[in-house]
């Protein structure tokens, strides 16, 4: 049955996607943009036929070439897998319409290099995402920020320093994976994770282990741009093109916080990692100091892009701290807070797209009155910034309030005052911008409706409305995600 | 004790300085093209541990003889090979940028780079 075979699909769609994006380009140019979103929709729909698979019938296990795991590779897809792949690959396709426009005008006749590009950073990501070897990680993960380099220095005049920047980061961050995962194959010989999560407790004391591990989080703390290691992430994201930076904005910082989960509680054992060697609590108050930094330099930012960057950094410390304080409800806040911050990031990057590609406005003091002229896109705006504060209805509310409530369980009030803290520092910087978009009077012209295109506009207005509807029903994300935090906690 | 370490496991002690020449080179250094050739450094070094960590000394390839001998392990250098692939790949975009740096700015130096990119 051709279902049993969707792990696998999932990638080599993608590859073969990538690898035919020339020859259609060399046909017809503009072909490439709806080809990529076909790639990417075929992705999507894989996915979510994943996590319902999972979701009914269990843990699934893919052997490629039929060879038994600890020998062969195996992807492996459970709950979390699922989930996040759904979130990644739902990205990729809604950015993919939005960026024909976008990406048309801010990279012009660039467009068969570009989605051969883009295909495969999206299988690049799912591929770190489904893949139950290590090693293969690995070699997603270096897909995937290859692709991404060469993306980011499509951008404007400072993007190929900022790109060089990340690259020289990313290799780094790479390598000092590549020799965390030499020193776990060193000691047990196995690359496969399920097999790892067997073989590691009888190094438990061991030096080696403690090196491993202090490899792995090094190098994917790069990756996810937790706080004191950020420094690429501004920079990269304000000078790539718009499109590219609500995709990696969304999708690249969760799959290395997806990978860090994958291996501090899966790889290695969450008992060891909280309690024998506190790793997750230091993780815990860099992320703190990070909400706090994060928030604080955003408010000083003047551009749009720039300001979003910083954001992210502080939303990125809500995302470890949740996962790092390790009880049921603050890791199950911490996940959902993947989801919800995929979600309004994405959003809200899409919108200083739209706002650049119809005026080129990047200062938000310039941004006066345009809540007439683009009413529907500064509408999906405040529903995103709104979620980002923190406000009832919308999905920010849901994962913050499980982030609080994990906070107060593991009775640390520190962490509380830091949510509610960042929260009001977030409506500082956000409120900047509602007061130039609808009470900010322009002198000098007549102000006249002139909405972004409908491909631009259709995935804009849906992530608002997914904003709502998520928050509304955050109890449907909150159960599946709870089914594989209580499997793996204690 | 110390010297015996030292002469047994000196492929380890290689590696590590290699690697720190590298992080420096990367770190250290303004010049874009030096900072690549840090990078490659720094990613050899991890490919020398993982290579000679997998060496069995006198042994041969684990191709099926008729007498059963000492044979080394060949999956971390295939894991190798994969890696060398993608150090190449990320020399070549970095180089490529670094053309293109040149090109928009007439400078390799990243203190003169970041003056005229203000």
């Amino acid at each position: 049955m051709i279902t049993d075979h969707l792990p696998i699909l999932l990638i080599v769609i993608g590859f073969f996607g990538a690898f035919f994006t020339p020859i259609i380009g060399m046909i017809r140019k503009e072909l490439c943009s709806p080809w990529a979103t076909f790639i990417t929709m075929l992705q999507f729909l894989i996915s979510l036929l994943l996590l319902y698979n999972v979701i009914t019938a269990g843990n699934i296990s893919y052997w490629l070439g039929g060879w038994q795991p600890p020998w062969g590779i195996e992807y492996a897809v459970d709950i979390l897998n699922a989930f996040v792949l759904v979130i990644v690959a739902g990205v990729c396709f809604s950015v993919s319409i939005y960026s024909r426009k976008s990406l048309g005008l801010e990279v012009p006749g660039k467009e068969m290099p570009l989605y051969t590009l883009y295909i495969l950073l999206s299988t690049g990501m799912l591929g770190i995402v489904v893949t139950g070897d290590i090693f293969n990680l690995y070699v997603f993960l270096e897909i995937a920020s290859l692709a991404a380099y060469a993306l980011i220095a499509l951008g404007d005049r400072q993007s190929r320093m900022a790109s060089f920047n990340y690259m020289i980061m990313g290799t780094i961050s790479a390598s000092f994976i590549l020799m965390g995962i030499g020193y776990l194959y060193v000691m047990t010989g196995s690359l496969n994770m399920a097999d790892l999560s067997r073989l590691i407790p009888a190094l438990y004391g061991s030096p080696v282990l403690l090196v491993a591990i202090a490899m792995l989080v090094v190098g994917l703390s790069i990756k996810t741009a937790l706080f004191p290691l950020h420094t690429w992430l501004p920079d990269a994201y304000t000078h790539a093109p718009s499109a590219i930076s609500a995709l990696l904005a969304g999708t690249f910082t969760k799959v290395g916080i997806y990978a860090l989960i994958r291996v501090m509680f899966t790889v290695i054992s969450p008992s060891y990692v909280i309690e024998t060697v506190p790793v997750m609590s230091m993780l815990t108050w860099l992320a703190a100091i990070g909400i706090l930094a994060g928030s604080v330099l955003a408010i000083a930012q003047y551009d749009i892009k720039r300001m979003l960057a910083y954001s992210s950094v502080s939303q990125i410390g809500y995302i470890i701290l949740g996962v790092g304080l390790a009880n049921n409800i603050a890791m199950t806040g911490g996940i959902l807070h993947i989801l919800s911050h995929s979600l309004m990031k994405v959003g809200l990057f899409m919108v200083a797209g739209a706002i650049i590609y119809r005026t080129g406005i990047k200062n938000i003091y310039q941004l006066k009155g345009m809540g007439k002229k683009m009413p529907y896109t500064m509408g999906a705006f405040v529903v995103g910034a709104l979620s980002m504060i923190g406000i009832p209805p919308t999905i920010g509310f849901a994962s913050k309030f499980y982030l609080a409530w994990g906070a107060l369980e593991a009775g640390n009030w520190v962490f509380v005052v830091v949510i509610l803290l960042s929260s009001l520092l977030t409506a500082v910087y956000f409120w900047r911008i509602f007061e130039n978009v609808y009470f900010g009077v322009h002198e000098t012209e007549e102000i006249k409706k002139d909405e972004a295109p409908l491909s631009m506009l259709l995935p804009i207005i849906a992530f608002a409305v997914l904003i709502l509807l998520a928050g509304l029903f955050a109890s449907l994300p909150i159960e599946v995600i709870k089914i594989w935090v209580t499997g793996v906690l204690p | 004790m110390v010297l015996e370490l030292i002469f047994t496991k000196y492929n380890y002690i290689i590696y590590i300085t290699l690697m720190t020449i590298g992080f420096y080179g990367m770190i250290g250094k303004r010049n874009l093209i030096k900072k690549l050739i840090g990078m490659s450094i720094f990613q050899y070094s991890i490919f020398l541990f993982y290579v000679s960590a997998a060496d069995v000394s006198g042994g041969t390839a684990p191709i099926l003889l008729k007498e059963p001998a000492v044979y080394v392990n060949p999956l971390p250098h295939v894991l190798i090979l994969t890696a060398i692939v993608v150090a190449v790949s990320t020399l070549a975009v970095g180089l490529s940028l670094a053309i293109r740096i040149y090109r928009e700015f007439g400078t390799l130096d990243e203190d003169k780079i970041l003056e005229l990119s203000k």
